[in-house]
């Protein structure tokens, strides 16, 4: 019983002996979540950039060196205020849009967005008239259904 | 033989084989440079190694290579590293091309890239020396500042501070002559 008196003064003589450290504490974690916070806009941007050295990786994927100190621009002109469009601009002046990995939806780019949906759509066609006339045959009993069945060995 | 079938077949698949083939024909690396015709970016590079003849550069090791002293000349700037085999293809020619052109007012610069200076510097000797400054980029600010994808890479800045050309791979004597001789001011070029 005297024990446990024990330990909970010393608990609370540790506490009020922590209370004026809170304040620098309390900046550090406020520090590291600002930090956090910064590296995961980073992150966002070097993950929109193309590393120059490599083979269709970002700069944050990649452990090249230029990637690497690419990466450290990014966070550099980020924590100095800039917005993420304007950190991509400065890369794309000097690269040209080539460094952007997903391109600016205008122009010749829309082929990119485009290009993939026509072509489904096209194949969803295909797909489609190619099953109704596989079908068509057992429903009809057309020329060409009795033609594979005199064909086929049953 | 379905002969409509054969032909919608082959419509299809001849642009396609056009599209490839031409695929084929393109360098992916070679990618065009935003930079021509746009203002050089400003750098300040530490010189490590001064040239070998004062002419062609009058800086010392520990001097600063400022892009603001270089305006009014034609600046020839030369990314390089010890670890890159194209540039050793190249150095004689900007070494000679450096000497030519030093009378009528051509910087030249090396610039280390993501190399150790003593790396440089031994690389610099065992070439059997280099006719122009080496200047140092450390962190590779410089280089990304001009949007540097691989080393050798040239740039050729004018007297405007306006990028004329860019050079990837090893650069030619032909190729060099002709760039700087296009943006040389005129005075300068009469003997």
């Amino acid at each position: 019983m005297r024990v446990a008196w024990w330990v909970v003064v010393g608990f609370l003589g540790f506490s009020v002996g922590e209370i004026p450290y809170s304040g620098p504490l309390l900046h550090a974690q406020i520090a590291a979540t600002t930090d956090s916070a910064l590296e995961a806009r980073v992150r966002a941007v070097a993950s929109e950039l193309r590393c120059p050295v490599c083979q269709g990786e970002s700069i944050q994927d990649s452990p090249a060196t230029l990637a690497q100190e690419m990466r450290t621009v990014v966070r550099e002109q980020l924590a100095a205020g800039r917005t993420p469009e304007e950190v991509k601009k400065y890369f794309s002046d000097k690269y040209g849009e080539w460094i952007l990995l997903r391109p600016r939806p205008r122009g010749w780019n829309m082929i990119v967005y485009v290009l993939p949906v026509v072509a489904l759509l096209l194949g969803a066609l295909v797909v489609m008239r190619v099953t109704r006339r596989w079908a068509r045959p057992e429903e009809s009993g057309s020329v060409s259904a009795q033609h594979v069945d005199t064909t086929t060995p049953s | 033989m379905n002969w409509q079938r054969a032909a919608i077949a082959t419509a299809a698949a001849v642009p396609l084989v056009a599209l490839f083939a031409y695929g084929m024909t393109r360098d992916p690396r070679e990618i065009p440079s935003p930079l021509p015709g746009r203002a050089a970016p400003d750098f300040a590079l530490e010189v490590i190694r001064a040239g070998d003849e004062p002419s062609t550069g009058g800086l010392q090791p520990g001097d600063t290579l400022r892009s603001s002293e270089l305006r009014g000349q034609v600046v020839v700037l030369n990314f390089w590293a010890s670890w890159c085999l194209a540039c050793r293809d190249e150095h004689e020619v900007l070494s000679a091309a450096a000497r030519t052109y030093a009378d009528r007012g051509v910087r030249f610069a090396g610039v280390l890239y993501n190399d150790r200076p003593a790396a440089g510097l031994e690389w610099i000797a065992q070439m059997g020396g280099q006719s122009y400054p080496a200047v140092l980029d450390p962190r590779s600010r410089t280089a990304i500042d001009f949007g540097l994808y691989g080393v050798p890479e040239t740039f050729i800045i004018g007297p405007d501070g306006v990028v004329a050309y860019k050079h990837i791979g090893p650069v030619t004597t032909p190729v060099l002559t002709d760039q700087i001789e296009r943006i040389l001011p005129p005075i300068a070029a009469a003997p």
